[in-house]
């Protein structure tokens, strides 16, 4: 690898002794990359469907039939009350054995990931979103409803809008923690970013250097997700209007 | 640095734990799990069914899991003797300490859990020479250092939050008392404060309580170790379904309480305004 960085690094190594190998060596550097795809990823998908379920639950909370409010109640509670970790083993070995009739597994281990970390995340979503409606101000929807809005209308153009703007700084939150739950991934062998991580650290012995580029890669990623949501949050601001 | 500095504002969060009371669901919670035992011992009429396996395996995984206790209640323990300090210096009068402990408490808190326990158990020397003394440093006790690292940023930001909820008007009128400014944190400020701390600091708690099954992957024996371990041993698939939902179960029933005891507390401060 040539250019400036790899330069730098490679000074780095000769001189001092750190051997930020993925910025030296192609090689390293293709699987860190590879690493950092599959964790933007998962990451991207989980939020999208941690979203939909998120406000699939809020919407059975609030609507009629007693068994779906208490069908969500159980899941919030059962996925915020228990080991993330576990409940990713869980779902991987004891319900992937159970789908796996023929030799070749019916879903892998990214595909397990996907869909543990989305029950988790989507679990705090369901709480997130349903708070947010219920922060409207009742006088919003009494005003709508005077105005001759249904009930659907309501719904459409004045609570999810001001419920969306008032939950924000939490979802935002939530996504930040799902980002950093990928990890959990490295447990049962999906090559995100910290099982690449670990697998050139046990090759190159450099240790130190790649849990260096680890932490500010993920305090990078992290920082960048704020920083959009902070972006969006501020373009849906209100002028005038304090929630 | 540019992305960094989104990170200088204190996300806000707005009370979103809300009451979603149910008393009934730990009979739900009971009831699926007693069903599914019995799923499995339908398909078990030869060979030791599930209940043999629980009955057999519970006693062990049930120590586990009181590993994963002890070690949250040291983490807890090392994490606030951390980040309380810590939390005072975000509020600090100079430029010089609130840079750097917000620095400190950002980083923390926005690395994963798990990164930065292999960070401590790979790099922290399995002994350490004070002096002319040398402290060992078993895994377990560097598993507990790991965990409290970023359980401190977060004690950080809670004792942040709740000093900054209290009125300005107090500290006004302490200054006008002649009250130096340790003197009114402690005798004015946190005394007020404290109550508010308690709810996000069990909430933490139960996220660190959960969070300690991550120990089992850096080779620390721990609930979730010993339930893989009486797994294999067995050679018998099926039981995974009984024996880790036993396990889920285990962290449920300690978790619960404590999240509705959160709830609680919440809603009485919330009436007291």
């Amino acid at each position: 690898m040539g250019g400036p960085i790899a330069g730098l690094f490679r000074w780095l190594n000769d001189v001092h002794g750190l051997n930020f190998s993925v910025f030296t060596d192609a090689y390293d550097a293709h699987r860190f990359l590879i690493g950092l795809r599959t964790t933007i990823g998962l990451s991207l998908s989980c939020m999208v469907f941690s979203i939909i379920l998120g406000l699939l639950g809020a919407w059975l909370l609030s609507g009629p039939s007693r068994l779906a409010r208490a069908a969500v109640r159980f899941y919030v509670q059962a996925f915020r009350n228990t080991p993330p970790l576990v409940q990713l083993v869980f779902f991987y070995f004891a319900i992937g054995s159970l789908l796996s009739g023929a030799r070749e597994p019916l879903i892998g281990g990214y595909g397990w990931a996907v869909i543990s970390f989305s029950l988790l995340a989507g679990a705090f979503n369901v709480e997130i979103f349903r708070s947010g409606v219920e922060a409207v101000p009742p006088t919003m929807v009494e005003a709508a409803q005077g105005l001759g809005f249904s009930r659907l209308q309501t719904y459409r153009y004045v609570l999810a809008p001001l419920g969306l703007r008032i939950c924000l700084p939490a979802l935002t939150n939530n996504l930040v923690n799902l980002v950093k739950t990928t990890t959990l991934a490295y447990a049962i062998g999906v090559p995100e970013l910290l099982y690449a991580a670990s697998q050139i650290w046990s090759e190159v012995l450099n240790v130190r250097e790649m849990m260096y580029v680890l932490l500010a890669t993920y305090i990078a990623l992290v920082a960048i997700l704020v920083w959009i949501m902070e972006r969006w949050e501020r373009a849906l601001r209100i002028p005038g209007y304090t929630p | 640095m540019t992305h960094l500095s989104v990170l200088c504002k204190p996300r806000r969060l707005p009370a979103i734990r809300a009451p979603l009371a149910w008393p009934g669901l730990p009979v739900g919670v009971a009831l699926a799990f007693v069903a599914s035992v019995a799923w499995a011992q339908a398909g078990a009429a030869v060979r030791p069914g599930p209940i043999e396996a629980i009955l057999r395996w519970g006693p062990l995984i049930f120590g586990g899991f009181l590993f994963n206790v002890l070690t949250s209640v040291l983490s807890m323990t090392v994490g606030t003797a951390l980040g309380a300090p810590l939390g005072l210096l975000l509020i600090a009068p100079g430029r010089l300490p609130r840079g750097i402990s917000w620095a400190v408490t950002q980083f923390f808190r926005n690395a994963p859990w798990l990164v930065l326990l292999f960070y401590v158990m790979f790099l922290l020397p399995f002994e350490l020479h004070v002096g002319g003394v040398t402290i060992p440093l078993p895994d377990w006790a560097k598993a507990v250092l790991g965990l409290s690292l970023p359980v401190a940023a977060n004690v950080a930001e809670i004792v942040r939050g709740a000093l900054q909820s209290i009125p300005e008007p107090q500290w006004s009128a302490a200054a006008g008392l002649a009250f130096g400014r340790l003197q009114t944190i402690r005798l004015i400020i946190l005394p007020q404060a404290i109550r508010r701390m308690l709810p996000p600091w069990m909430n933490l708690y139960a996220i660190l309580t959960m969070a300690t099954t991550l120990i089992s992957i850096v080779g620390i024996q721990d609930g979730l170790t010993i339930t893989r371990a009486a797994i294999s041993s067995d050679a018998r698939p099926e039981m995974m379904l009984p024996l880790y939902l036993f396990l889920l179960l285990l962290f449920f029933v300690y978790c619960y309480p404590i999240a509705r005891a959160t709830l609680a507390l919440e809603r009485r401060l919330l009436v007291r305004g």
